[in-house]
């Protein structure tokens, strides 16, 4: 079982307070937390054969090749589904419920398509948009949330909301 | 030359706890009533025993159990991967193992408390190995969560309706209505019961999700040859197949060229290749619900239907006794037991023998599949 992500909720040994998951990146993703961290969306590409890829991996499934870069995305993109959890869930989420998780398909890079929340404004909660608001296709653009000290995502705003 | 798989074993023995939302005894006991059960179906002793074939998310292991019921030398042991997409496969591991002379007597075993016992998604210490850094802190959490993403975007690219996933949870109802170690017996489901439940991942309602069930099922492999003299009628293993397609991400499949057409495409096009049969030789069908959304996926991957006619496939009764595909005839994770897929395999030898409580009347072939939506298994069994 690989732990690639680690609880700050209800088994967190240094923190009692119920609070979102926060990710505990692995070598190959680290560097696209750290490029959130100062407000940049990058994505893995491969150095040789140029060809992005998401989740980061060791190397290119198209070429082989190990070399690997960081391409700056515009930060455009379009909704390409949804979903809205409703409890039962971690204390956390149940308190936010019900919020919208969206997958959202990257302009500049068809196919790679990063799950993410859509806020009414930055740093708003995954509840701040009326779902009424939401649809497949929907135009959206990056915005990044501190989700806990330290650790920031990518979120996303409606281009028309 | 290659040995072949081809109806070379047949499955001779199947037994079952009962279901319920809690059990008492632990999943290791469990376990072993529903393995003597099994054997003694088959009329085959503990002792000849010398195979054993699991998949993950699986307690109990192979040592433990062995020791337990009285099995002698084992000289074959398997756990396949991905909990509910290896259901199939511990099936197919036996039967090559059989097959290639490599043990006799094989046993597949599934044995849960997952009524009763925690809740996976509750556990943020042991993930699934799925790449959940970039998923969970989203919100995304549940497999409900991450198959209602897929769901969505199926309903839109195919005009599939919430109608649509209530004609997958009425069939399995119904089955289970007539199934009387259902844990849904007498509970009929109707409608306006389905469209006023609760969501718990919109686009998923209550009634789009499996039951939480403790219980355990087993069923017991030998040679073909050893079939004709085991004490029921064997039920053939005509063709296995594992599918774990190119670029594929688990439950997440949201990161290559086709996240709507999953694994079940991949174990399909090789279960067909290895058979004498095609889809439309498949007289019943136990298809893995652990959500209603994946069964009109399936219904596109394993060729009953072209892509993106699965939910107009479940449309006039088709699932139902009677229909085109009757589905899931005990009914399913859905209605009669979650046990990660293990009862859709019990059930199809019960068919295939004409003992099934809904029977489809001279079935003579039933597909059963594991999990789609994760790497997955598949087979095709005949009379
Ligand atoms: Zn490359």
């Amino acid at each position: 079982m690989s732990s690639i992500m680690r609880g700050t909720t209800d088994n967190a040994p240094d923190d009692r307070r119920p609070g979102p998951l926060l990710p505990e990146p692995d070598d190959d993703g680290a560097p696209f937390w750290e490029f959130a961290a100062h407000g940049e969306l990058r994505v893995q590409t491969c150095a040789e054969c140029h060809e992005p890829r998401f989740p980061p991996r060791p190397c290119c499934p198209r070429c082989q090749s190990f070399a690997t870069a960081w391409r700056r995305m515009s930060g455009r993109g379009r909704i390409w589904s949804y979903v809205l959890p409703h409890p039962p869930l971690l204390p956390f989420y149940a308190e936010l419920a019900p919020y919208n998780v969206a997958v959202v398909e990257l302009t500049d890079a068809p196919r790679i398509r990063l799950v993410g929340n859509v806020v009414a404004a930055p740093g708003a909660p995954a509840d701040s948009v009326d779902p009424a608001l939401l649809r497949i296709g929907a135009p959206v653009r990056v915005t990044f949330d501190a989700l806990a000290e330290g650790v920031t995502v990518p979120c996303w705003l409606l281009e028309r909301p | 030359m290659a040995t072949r798989l081809k109806d070379a074993t047949a499955i001779v023995g199947i037994g079952q706890t009962p279901f319920a939302r809690q059990l008492p005894s632990s999943e290791k006991t469990l376990a072993c009533h529903a393995i003597l059960e099994a054997l003694d179906d088959a009329g085959i002793p503990p002792s000849q025993v010398d195979a054993f074939a699991s998949y993950t998310m699986e307690e109990t292991d192979e040592v433990e159990v062995a020791k337990a019921i009285g099995a002698g030398d084992v000289t074959f042991f398997a756990k396949a991967g991905y909990g509910g997409g290896g259901s199939c496969a511990t099936v197919a591991h036996l039967a090559m193992a059989v097959a290639t002379g490599q043990a006799h007597v094989g046993v597949a075993w599934r044995s849960r408390k997952r009524g009763s016992g925690p809740r996976p998604w509750r556990d943020t210490r042991a993930q699934l190995p799925t790449p959940a850094q970039w998923t969970r802190p989203y919100g995304l959490l549940r497999p409900a969560d991450e198959i209602a993403m897929l769901a969505r975007r199926y309903m839109h690219e195919y005009g599939a309706t919430r109608d649509h996933l209530f004609n997958v949870a009425l069939a399995c109802r119904n089955r289970a209505n007539q199934n009387p170690a259902a844990i849904m017996y007498e509970r009929p489901l109707t409608r306006e019961m389905y469209m006023t439940s609760r969501w718990i991942s919109e686009p998923l309602c209550l009634f789009d999700n499996c039951l939480e069930t403790d219980g355990a099922l087993a069923c017991v492999v030998v040679s073909a040859e050893r079939a004709r003299d085991c004490r029921r009628r064997p039920v053939y293993v005509h063709s296995a197949a594992q599918g774990l397609p190119a670029q594929h991400h688990g439950m997440v499949n949201y990161w290559n060229e086709d996240p709507l057409t999953g694994p079940a495409w991949t174990a399909a096009r090789h279960l067909w290749k290895r058979s004498d049969l095609g889809p439309q030789d498949v007289d019943v069908a136990q298809i893995y619900d652990a959500f209603t959304a994946l069964v009109p996926l399936s219904l596109e991957g394993y060729g009953f239907c072209g892509r993106g006619e699965g939910a107009a496939f479940t449309e006039g009764g088709a699932l139902e006794t009677g229909g085109r595909l009757p589905l899931n005839t005990a009914g399913g994770g859905l209605s009669e037991a979650y046990v990660h897929g293990f009862n859709l395999i019990n059930e199809g030898v019960r068919q295939l023998r004409g003992t099934s409580t809904a029977q489809v009347p001279g079935a003579a072939t039933c597909l059963v599949t594991a999990g789609e939506g994760v790497p997955t298994s598949a087979l095709l069994l005949r009379s």
